[in-house]
């Protein structure tokens, strides 16, 4: 269990993410939750990838003595979290701007007050 | 009523996590790398580049990087629609 | 809310050019050290919302309009799709300038070598564009949220 402690770590900020969205009324603290969630999938999958003491998968000034595939870290997570930070980064920019139009329209930003479809 | 589903959700979801993430392979041994040691060993010779993750980001997998800019794209257009100034006259 | 004071708008006005060279320099070396056109992208944007957030939204929207901004993008959107496209005689993204002799063609040697920056086929045009369509759409996004915020303020005002 000791060698598990990175996931660990991924999983608790996901657990945090997922509180704050199911428990809390505020919007922004919604969105504050999403980012959390968003930011504890990203660890998980980039901590895949990893090999025990290996170096960056980048061929300049590389240090001596490190073997050629077998001291290197995986390029192939390193590029998926990569899109998946930027596609964070798109949902709370139109999350955000939905909220800012929602208090303009409503006057609060109680989740329980603005179900305009629902009566 | 409402509140008790919820936290019986809550309470499942995490120790579905948390078990799951007990019974994974010790951190830092993946299990089969033979794509990535071809990508690390013959990423100079076709792409040229010195680094491996950018040429795996635009030139191994430019197709997830294509849906990627366009996402980018269509989340500005939808926050430069949604906030518009002038539409209210 | 008040003028923000002379030393902030100073400090500001400072570190603004190093900020955005070193954001230009992650973006051009994209193929030779961590880093490429997203991250550098972000750290041009991030300079940009630091004048925003030190002289106020009024100042900044004279000077850069959102239309210029939108131009940016698409052409840098516009960029990336035709390198994709010019490739298009073998497969759709196929490195077409790695190892001809035309601009970005010499193949580096097996191993560890200081970067030169000659290699790289066609993925430092590729970072270039992607840089250019992060650096305006971030600046978009956050100029045009900033702005429907003042008029918020003035009309109920």
């Amino acid at each position: 269990m000791i060698h598990n402690i990175p996931y660990l770590a991924a999983v608790a900020l996901a657990i945090i993410g997922l509180y704050a969205v199911l428990f809390k009324r505020n919007l922004i603290k919604i969105a504050i939750g999403i980012s959390i969630l968003e930011s504890g999938v990203n660890l998980f999958l980039i901590t895949l990838g990893y090999r025990e003491n290996a170096v960056a998968p980048i061929y300049t000034n590389l240090p001596e003595g490190t073997s050629i595939p077998e001291g290197m870290t995986l390029p192939v997570p390193q590029a998926l979290t990569l899109t998946s930070i930027v596609i964070g980064v798109a949902v709370l920019a139109l999350i955000l701007s939905f909220a800012v139009k929602i208090y303009q329209h409503y006057g609060t930003l109680d989740s329980r007050e603005v179900r305009g479809l629902r009566k | 009523m409402n509140k008790i589903a919820i936290l019986m959700v809550f309470i499942i979801f995490s120790c579905v996590l948390i078990s799951t993430i007990l019974t994974l392979r010790p951190f830092g041994e993946p299990k089969s790398t033979e794509m990535d040691d071809y990508i690390i060993k013959n990423a100079q010779n076709e792409t040229g580049a010195n680094n491996a993750v950018t040429s795996v980001v635009f030139d191994y997998r430019g197709f997830d990087t294509l849906g990627e800019a366009t996402v980018l794209f269509t989340a500005v257009a939808g926050v430069l629609l949604v906030l518009r100034r002038n539409a209210h006259e | 809310m008040s003028e923000p004071s002379k030393i902030v708008k100073t400090i500001a006005s400072i570190i603004f050019p190093f900020t955005m060279v070193f954001g230009i320099y992650v973006i051009l070396h994209g193929h030779l050290t961590p880093g490429g056109g997203f991250q550098g992208g972000a750290i041009v944007a991030s300079g940009i919302v630091l004048l925003l957030v030190a002289f106020g939204s009024a100042e900044i929207a004279k000077r850069v309009k959102e239309s210029h901004l939108s131009i940016l993008e698409s052409a840098g959107a516009l960029c990336f799709i035709s390198l994709a496209f010019l490739g298009l005689f073998k497969t759709f993204f196929y490195n077409f300038l790695a190892g001809s002799n035309f601009i970005f063609g010499r193949i580096p040697p097996f191993g560890s070598n200081p970067g030169d920056m000659n290699t790289g086929g066609v993925l430092p045009l590729m970072n270039m564009s992607v840089g250019l369509k992060v650096i305006a759409g971030l600046s978009a996004i956050v100029l045009v949220l900033s702005l429907f915020a003042r008029s918020r303020k003035q009309k109920k005002r």
